[in-house]
């Protein structure tokens, strides 16, 4: 279960089934994260997710103000994240950022979260809850 | 340039530097977030230069992004110095790469970088020359400018 409050049911429209949003709160808590990076800012609205660790992956499929899931460990996934304006990331399978990630995750004030989980049961858990893929939310948008 | 331009600027690239690729992309975008872009464009914008930057990173010596924007649209030129591309067609089918296994462990070499660049631009011209090096000019539309 998730505490109250940490999933918010949003409709866009009353014509629309409700848009599941976690707080990035929520997404430690059922991917059992440590928190590296952002500690302030577990309050913030996650909408969807992708998980890839071919970043051009997720310049093509992620949407604005999404959460990324990844092995990739070096500043790139940081900086894909700023490009493409995801909001959090998620290493997952117990990798750690390297330290260049990890600076650049703190100057462009981008959260960072690890979990000890795979990426397949990462994805599965966020899923479970309704968190929606973020290529689903981008193709119904375009 | 036209007296509705609002930027008109030049960056170098290297070629093979991992480490500080991505730089020009992320300085663009907050210099056009700045400037008041619709975070859409600023989006699009962003993404094509950090995969042409990439892509300069991956296969040539060198490169030279240019880059203009007047409130109605921006064009962003790239040319390097490096292997060029043999066969332009292939290139740009989504899963197509001849990334070294170095390159897929930055995280790159997925096959997606032209193809992605082409998806986020209104205009996408590209030529090459083996031996010699690539040439990309993108534009894309900003709508009706600048939000106010």
């Amino acid at each position: 279960m998730v505490a109250k409050g940490e999933v918010i049911d949003k409709a866009n429209k009353k014509s629309e089934p409700a848009t599941v949003v976690l707080t990035l709160r929520g997404v430690k808590e059922i991917l059992s994260c440590e928190v590296l990076v952002g500690e302030d800012q577990l309050g913030m609205e996650i909408w969807g997710a992708c998980a890839a660790d071919l970043m051009s992956d997720v310049l093509a499929f992620s949407i604005p103000d999404s959460l990324l899931l990844t092995g990739l460990v070096n500043a790139q996934s940081v900086r894909t994240a700023d490009v493409a304006e995801i909001k959090a990331l998620v290493y997952i399978r117990g990798k750690r950022p390297n330290a260049g990630a990890l600076q650049l995750a703190q100057e462009k004030g981008i959260p960072v979260l690890a979990s000890e989980l795979t990426m397949y049961e990462a994805c599965g858990r966020l899923y479970l809850r309704g968190l929606k893929s973020a290529a689903t939310i981008r193709s119904k948008n375009e | 340039m036209n007296d509705d331009s609002l930027l008109d600027l030049e960056f170098e690239i290297i070629g093979g530097d991992f480490n500080q690729a991505g730089r020009v992309s992320t300085k663009l975008k907050s210099i056009l977030k700045e400037v008041g872009f619709d975070p859409q464009v600023v989006r699009r914008v962003a993404i094509s230069t950090y995969e042409a930057e990439i892509n300069v990173v991956m296969y040539a010596r060198r490169g030279v992004l240019r880059f203009k924007a007047s409130p109605q649209k921006i064009v962003i030129i790239i040319e390097d110095e490096g292997q060029g591309i043999e066969d332009i067609e292939e290139a740009m089918k989504e899963g197509y790469s001849t990334a070294t296994d170095e390159m897929r462990e930055m995280g790159f070499g997925a096959g997606m970088g032209l193809p992605n660049i082409k998806r986020n631009s209104d205009q996408f011209e590209i030529t090459s020359e083996v031996g010699r090096g690539t040439r990309l000019e993108v534009t894309i539309i900003a709508g009706d400018g600048t939000r106010s």
